[in-house]
């Protein structure tokens, strides 16, 4: 057989050339007990509470300075697994994909699925390919399931929330979206702007292995930003979530691409980023230890909970001002002028 | 970046209101004409700080919002007549007469967000079957580049590419105002961008025919402060004057060459205002020269009547006469997700500023 440059439709059709797909990329390098197998599904040995999580991701371009769809789609969900207080294990993967995709993307893809995976110490179990005529997806969407033994001294939950209780966040805030949306616009900065995408379940880890019960909720602010999360948490708890627009952790490029294309870095995603809600008295010390993990060098606490104006997220400005910052309706669209 | 951060320092900011509630004796209404500037007194928490003498009164100036719905409704009949239309974003979820263009879009409708006209010529250029329709709205600030997509593709030579406006100017509209008989403006503070492009010369007639003080202003939260200390300074002090705060932007006659650019494209004609009704020479209108990329006389789209809606008060928002939350839909019925009109709609509309960010009970609005 000649060989192919592209995926068509009968790289999907369950026969021959799905074989050749699968052995020459999937199996290979995801080979481990579970999967090799081959069977139509896994057998795992969990014990315990277990968090599971599904994401889909639908993402153009698929290749952004910073990352790929591949490890898009491990870190996505790892991290939803992580914010749940659990441990990921095992990941399931599952593609879709649009006739016409260049071979050697779908290998890198592929490759970048692997690496993040190994970084994340998860193991792809099952999995499930799919080929649509061209014109009926967008090159490549992959869903990823992920599984994970709850951390034992985890207490998320929100209703544990009380006022006073101190938000903190890791890093810069809406480096991701911005990365993304410069690369579609093929605007250009001084400083390029690379999505923040990475595995955030070692320093959820270590976080709750040392501050367990004190740690009421992690959050990651992804679609929607960050204003949209503090919004549900607002909602959730009946509480008000005061936050100071001087205590946000964000890039100076950053601040002028949002500026430029009139987009507010509250609602813009975030990848490698997360909140954690921590009881007042340990908040200095978690803020600390964030502070000394690569991932969370940039950490800072940005609000708190409060009693005052209830369910709602009440930011003070730059300048002393206040306002309501309010859930995101739809997509921010950029503006005339 | 520098100037990100120096106009929109705290201490300095504060101290400019202290001097500010010193000044103010007596009520004043001012009126900020740029949707822009709205949205960023709204942002920064600016209209809570203000002495409670001093009210703002939230202008026309958002481009979005005096789009009439016919010229929407002309858009949608385009898209869905298979011409690619390019629109900026904002536009794209107001309401027309029976549907936005997004939902139009989601029809099928080939609808591209684009953030600069230069863009449509590239999209014209590279589907020469297809016929590409910029949206072009907006006030003097996106004239010249508006302009500049029809010399771009008339130096490629491509005949398929043109404007559909609805472009409107600001001192016709601040006119309608100051002779509206509710009116109870008692000093602007012109659009900075604005008159970044056309200078300020044209104000001074207005300053002297109407005993009204302008204050050319920015949009930074300083620019604005300062703005409206300089506008309270004179009404306290009896004066009307025409001044200019953002020297560092706006030159007394703009920008030659994007005026000359304006000139070649456009001229001066009437203009209806969504929610206003029809200014004369309010607006720009395709010259006869370059009549074959204009869209409305290109593209036989026949005169759609489009009725607004009956509940919505924009054309009272949009004169000042009343506030967004004073109308009895806002909130309830007419949200972001469900407007009524384009006020609501566009981030730069009033009601919407107030919707996104001023919710709160105590807020002084």
């Amino acid at each position: 057989m000649s060989k192919l440059e592209n995926i068509h439709i009968g790289h999907g059709s369950g026969g021959e050339l799905t074989r050749e797909l699968l052995d020459t990329y999937i199996f290979k390098t995801f080979s481990n007990p579970y999967l090799d197998k081959k069977h139509d599904g896994a057998i795992v040995d969990l014990e315990g509470e277990i968090a599971i999580s599904t994401d889909s991701f639908v993402i153009t371009p698929i290749f952004f300075k910073g990352g790929n769809i591949g490890e898009l789609a491990v870190n996505g969900t790892v991290n939803d697994v992580a914010m749940c207080g659990a441990i990921p294990q095992y990941l399931s993967l599952a593609f879709i994909i649009e006739e016409g995709l260049r071979l050697t993307d779908f290998e890198a893809i592929v490759k970048s699925v692997s690496e993040a995976a190994k970084r994340s110490r998860v193991q792809i179990i099952t999995g499930d390919t799919k080929v649509v005529e061209k014109g009926k997806g967008d090159k490549i969407f992959i869903n990823t399931t992920g599984f994970g033994r709850k951390h034992p001294k985890a207490a998320i939950d929100v209703n544990r929330i009380q006022s006073g209780d101190k938000i903190i966040i890791n890093g810069y805030l809406a480096q991701h979206g911005m990365a993304i949306m410069s690369e579609r616009e093929g605007l250009e900065f001084e400083t390029e702007i690379k999505s923040d995408t990475t595995n955030l379940n070692f320093i959820v880890n270590k976080l709750l292995d040392t501050f367990g019960s004190d740690i009421k909720l992690f959050r990651d602010p992804t679609r929607g930003g960050l204003a949209t999360v503090l919004n549900e948490i607002a909602a959730d708890t009946h509480l008000g979530v005061a936050i100071g627009e001087r205590f946000f952790p964000i890039q100076k490029q950053v601040a002028a691409a949002c500026e430029m294309l009139g987009l507010d870095p509250l609602y813009v995603a975030n990848e490698g980023v997360f909140i954690c809600v921590v009881d007042a008295s340990a908040a200095g010390a978690v803020l600390e230890m964030m502070q000394c993990d690569e991932k969370g060098k940039a950490a800072a606490i940005i609000g708190e909970f409060t009693t005052e104006h209830p369910q709602k997220v009440v930011m003070e400005s730059m300048i002393g001002g206040k306002r309501i910052v309010s859930p995101l309706v739809g997509e921010q669209l950029p503006r005339i002028c | 970046m520098k100037y990100l951060e120096e106009y929109r320092n705290l201490e300095a900011t504060q101290s400019l209101l202290k001097q500010l509630r010193k000044i103010t004796t007596r009520p004043w209404n001012i009126m900020e004409i740029c949707g822009g500037q709205t949205h960023s007194l709204v942002r920064n928490g600016i209209l809570e700080m203000l002495p409670e003498h001093v009210r703002m009164i939230h202008g026309p100036g958002c481009p979005v919002c005096v789009t009439p719905v016919n010229l929407i409704d002309k858009a949608v009949a385009l898209l869905e007549k298979g011409v690619i239309v390019c629109s900026f974003g904002d536009m794209i979820r107001v309401p027309g007469s029976k549907k936005s263009l997004l939902e139009a879009k989601s029809n099928g409708g080939d609808l591209r967000i684009l953030y600069s006209p230069i863009e449509a010529v590239s999209i014209a250029r590279k589907n020469p079957q297809k016929e590409v329709v910029f949206f072009a709205v907006g006030f003097e600030t996106t004239a010249p580049a508006n302009a500049l997509s029809v010399l771009h593709a008339e130096k490629e030579g491509l005949n398929n590419f043109s404007i559909l406006t609805s472009h409107v100017l600001v001192p016709p509209a601040m006119e309608a105002i100051l002779t509206d008989e509710f009116c109870k403006i008692d000093a602007f503070l012109a659009a900075g961008h604005v008159c970044a492009i056309m200078g300020i010369q044209e104000y001074y007639p207005l300053v002297a025919r109407y005993k009204i003080p302008i204050v050319v202003t920015g949009f930074e939260p300083l620019d604005l402060v300062q703005g409206i200390y300089m506008a309270v300074k004179q009404l306290e002090k009896g004066e009307a004057k025409l001044e200019n705060q953002y020297a560092r932007v706006v030159k007394p006659d703009g920008n030659k060459a994007a005026k000359d650019v304006i000139k070649k494209v456009f001229e001066v004609g009437d203009r209806e205002w969504r929610g206003i009704g029809k200014i004369p020479n309010s607006g720009y209108v395709v010259t006869p020269a370059y009549k074959k990329y204009d869209a409305a006389s290109k593209f036989d789209v026949e005169y759609i009547q489009s009725p607004e809606n009956q509940l919505c008060i924009a054309g009272e928002i949009l004169k000042g006469i009343k506030k967004p939350h004073q109308c009895s839909q806002f909130g309830n019925v007419c949200k972001p997700a469900n407007p009524l009109g384009a006020p609501m709609v566009s981030s730069e509309g009033a009601c919407a500023a107030y919707y996104h960010f001023a919710q709160q009970p105590n807020i002084k609005i």
